[in-house]
């Protein structure tokens, strides 16, 4: 959300509030990043964003890439020729890249190039935790996490520059808890930067095993830089009882937990941001201050294993040190909504508390005694759906539909994107599998196989336009060239919607808001010579038996189904006004079973319980006008052209 | 300038779509202007599908915060759903909790499916009461859409936060973060919703 431009103002020494996306793109301004590539992925998508929406005012050349492998080439060109530049992903991302980012640090760089890899522990918008930090080691990427966003933009800004003199892509790792949190950021002075590209002409940036030892002597060549490295620091007494070591947006819950508990003068804080290669000599001197430290980072115990390895290697020097974290249980992993990854100030202050005997309680006792007392209130959850007019939700009733119909066990197979709600109710738990992007696609090419050996079930994947071209392309000419036979629907909105609607190649616009050519996927499907059919899903009865049909034809057949996310389509648009006409719904009497509302299940189909009858929630819908093909009694009206002011900024 | 409690921790709980962000960064933006040191976390995953949004806003006149609250530390809470305030109160309600409250339901698709049905309103506020030192209940909705657009009854809910003075910010200071952020016929139905949240906090 950009709310405002702060983060782009010329005004050194401003003290602004930053996300941190917003923070890391000042970062980039301010280290003097010439060109910036992404593809996007919750929770950094809006760092792109940023820059890509003043790149013409800072000579920034900003590009949604087709993919994360891709974005990074088209980032490591720019450093090769001189120019400073930022490649961004979220951790899922990163293994799309990572083959190519094994190589860069044999390779070695030019320019300053720096990759910000977002995690996400509690995956509150991804359908994994995944650890980045791990990859640091075996692709020899020196490694940055910062606590906050203020820290963000401080970090990325010093990674153009050590980047460049290392010789070496910097990775800075953030998470959700940074990305999507706000704090004061200083702004600090902008670096424009009119570098133009050129490619040293005796210059090879090649790949080979025997520069194994180069990226190991770039390593080291980092020590000193870390060891003097002002992002870590140790906070406490000379001689604590427990030294806290973390990193990352743990640093703060530590400090809040030291607060909470008052331990002040017997507890220290270690925070260490230039997280690997491991600043040895500072990490030995903390760690001999206590016999006792406790790690507090998101997700895995990657600092906590780093910290174990070095005082095993220096157990003369160290002595014995007990390290309580995630690995010995003394952190405890807690389930929350999606995931177990992520820190809190709960968890910290919980976990000092039993380390140091004392008995902490969140909540006075009164308060737990009314909390306790209080009568049990059944309370619903509210699990992701579809949105209102959603036209996912008509594709998913007509898949389904059809795959009833078909009555041959047939299946539905899907990825990531706002379509994988296709797992949960609101897409009638039609997709069966759910793995990473294009893996529907993929994995049909394999199902489809399986068929010559007996498999004798219908096979459909769903894939989204965004991830048709990102991923999707590979495993359909495997399937073109391999014979596999499945039907694979593109559910084609017109934008990358779960994101926040970026562009991809079939918008015709890119990034920076530039015109350009458009690649519509017909003349790709038609391109890898595999038969085609399109669709709009709103009109849901033709829908249903065109993928009735398709499914008996028993060959490779995309069908593409076209209509634009309702979010986007509804904007500042006159609506055509639905509603139910009480006369005609006959409620339950009508033995529906309530279609609209407990079936179907568009959050704009409600049941007015006074009346007894079905009702549109006027605010919510968005006038697609699919229940009023579906109500078995007709008693759904559309009437054309309604507007409503909008008052988005 | 002195708060009552430092940090001072405030959530704002809502439903994807109804414009928490926009409400926090509202806030936090006056409070940097004021000097505070301000964290912010948002939690809206996949939130324009219908989730849960909740933004914790935390204000310090000593040092800045990590983005989470702790468990029975929110201070004020700023709802623009029933089901979601009662939620968040329980479980991070201070026992000297503030609420201001929308009390216009958003129906959860398993009520809709009547898997799990909406609490009665009735029940649900006086659960609310009874865990808060006070709870005031803006008719946020019928406001926004007296404002010009229903879609602004987050607009209205800060109004009405001003409005009760829980905090020692002045109103002037949010008006021009209003100022920053919209321009023409949407700042016109912005600054009314503000007014008529205003105006409605104080009857």
């Amino acid at each position: 959300m950009m709310a405002s431009f702060s983060w782009n103002l010329d005004e050194p020494g401003k003290r602004c509030v930053l996300s941190g996306n917003e923070a890391a793109a000042r970062g980039a301004l301010e280290g003097g990043a010439q060109v910036v590539t992404s593809y996007p992925g919750s929770p950094s998508v809006q760092i792109l964003e940023c820059l890509a929406a003043v790149g013409h005012e800072r000579k920034i050349y900003a590009q949604w890439s087709i993919n994360e492998k891709v974005a990074l080439e088209v980032a490591a060109a720019a450093s090769f020729s001189g120019l400073r530049s930022l490649s961004v992903m979220k951790a899922d991302g990163l293994n799309v890249a990572l083959d190519f980012l094994t190589t860069l640090p044999l390779s070695g760089i030019n320019a300053g190039l720096v990759l910000i890899v977002s995690d996400d522990p509690g995956a509150h918008s991804s359908v994994k935790e995944e650890e980045t930090r791990y990859l640091a080691p075996p692709a020899h990427v020196p490694l940055l996490e910062p606590a906050n966003p203020e820290e963000s933009r401080d970090m990325v800004t010093w990674a153009f520059e050590i980047s460049e003199k290392a010789g070496l892509p910097f990775m800075v790792r953030m998470v959700t808890r940074i990305c999507h949190a706000r704090g004061n950021v200083s702004l600090g002075a902008l670096k424009i930067t009119r570098q133009q590209p050129h490619f040293p002409v005796q210059a090879r940036f090649v790949t080979a095993g025997r520069f194994h030892p180069r990226s190991h002597e770039r390593l080291e060549g980092l020590q000193q830089d870390f060891e003097r490295s002002a992002f870590n620091h140790y906070m406490g007494p000379e001689k604590p009882t427990l030294t806290i070591f973390t990193s990352g947006v743990s640093y703060w819950y530590a400090v809040e937990a030291v607060e909470s508990l008052g331990v002040e003068n017997s507890v220290g804080i270690f925070k260490i941001g230039t997280l690997w290669p491991v600043p040895e000599k500072t990490v030995l001197d903390v760690l001999k201050r206590s016999r006792r430290v406790l790690f507090f980072e998101e997700i895995e115990p990657f600092l906590e294993e780093q910290t174990m390895i070095l005082a095993a290697q220096y157990w003369v020097d160290v002595g014995p040190v007990a390290f309580l974290g995630k690995r010995s249980g003394d952190v405890p992993w807690i389930m929350k909504t999606r995931g177990m990854g992520e820190m809190d100030p709960d968890i910290t202050t919980q976990a000092l508390a039993k380390a140091l005997g004392i008995d902490f309680q969140p909540r006075p006792a009164s308060l737990k005694e009314k909390l306790e007392g209080l009568p049990e209130l059944e309370l619903p959850l509210r699990l992701l759906i579809l949105c209102a007019g959603c036209p996912h939700r008509a594709s998913y009733w007509a898949i389904k539909t059809a795959l009833a119909m078909d009555g041959r066990d047939g299946f539905a197979l899907g990825d990531i994107g706002c379509y994988a709600l296709g797992v949960l109710p609101t897409g009638y738990q039609t997709i069966r599998t759910l793995h990473s992007m294009g893996s529907g696609a993929g994995l049909a090419s394999g199902f489809g196989k399986l068929q010559e050996m007996g498999l004798n079930q219908p096979i459909v994947a769903v894939i989204g336009d965004s991830t048709f071209y990102h991923a999707g392309i590979p495993a359909l000419i495997n399937a073109r060239v391999s014979g596999a036979r499945y039907l694979c629907i593109i559910l084609d909105n017109g934008t990358t919607a779960m994101t926040g609607h970026q562009p991809h190649p079939g918008s015709g616009i890119t990034a920076m808001g530039d015109p350009v050519l458009t690649l519509p996927i017909p003349e790709i499907v038609r391109g890898l010579g595999i038969p085609l059919t399109i669709r709009d899903p709103y009109e849901i009865h033709e829908t249903t038996n065109t993928i009735l049909d398709l499914l008996r034809k028993k060959e490779l057949h995309v069908l593409l189904l076209q209509r634009e996310c309702a979010l986007t389509a509804g904007r500042g648009k006159a609506k055509p006004h639905v509603y139910v006409n009480p006369e005609i719904c006959l409620g339950d009497a009508c033995g529906c079973s309530r279609f609209c509302t407990r079936v179907f299940s568009c959050p704009a189909n409600i049941f007015d319980e006074e009346a007894g009858k079905a009702k549109i929630d006027e605010t919510l819908c968005t006038g697609c006008g699919v229940c009023a093909a579906l109500c078995p009694q007709g008693a759904i009206i559309i009437e054309e052209e309604r507007a409503e002011n909008d008052n988005r900024s | 300038m002195t708060i009552a409690h430092d940090p001072l921790n405030i959530i704002i709980s809502g439903v994807g779509g109804q414009g928490n962000i926009l409400v926090s960064d509202l806030i936090s933006r006056s409070f940097c202007k004021a000097g505070f040191f301000v964290s912010v976390g948002e939690t809206y995953g996949a939130t324009q599908r219908g989730g849960s949004v909740v933004s914790y806003i935390r204000l310090s006149l000593r040092h800045p915060y990590g983005p989470l609250i702790p468990v029975g530390n929110a201070h004020i809470i700023v709802g623009f759903e029933p089901l979601e305030v009662y939620r968040i109160l329980r479980e991070y309600g201070h026992h000297e909790v503030r609420v201001v409250m929308n009390d216009r339901p958003f129906y959860p698709l398993d009520a809709l499916q009547k898997k799990s049905p909406y609490p009665p309103m009735d029940e649900l506020l006086s659960h609310i009461r009874n865990l808060a030192k006070q709870v005031k209940v803006i008719k946020g909705t019928p406001l926004a859409r007296e404002a010009g657009n229903t879609q602004a009854q987050n607009i209205v809910m800060l109004g009405a936060f001003v409005g009760l003075k829980w905090v020692p910010l002045e109103k002037e200071r949010y008006l021009s973060a209003l100022e920053e952020t919209f321009s023409s016929t949407n700042l016109d139905i912005n600054s009314k919703a503000f007014e008529l949240g205003f105006l409605a906090a104080s009857e």
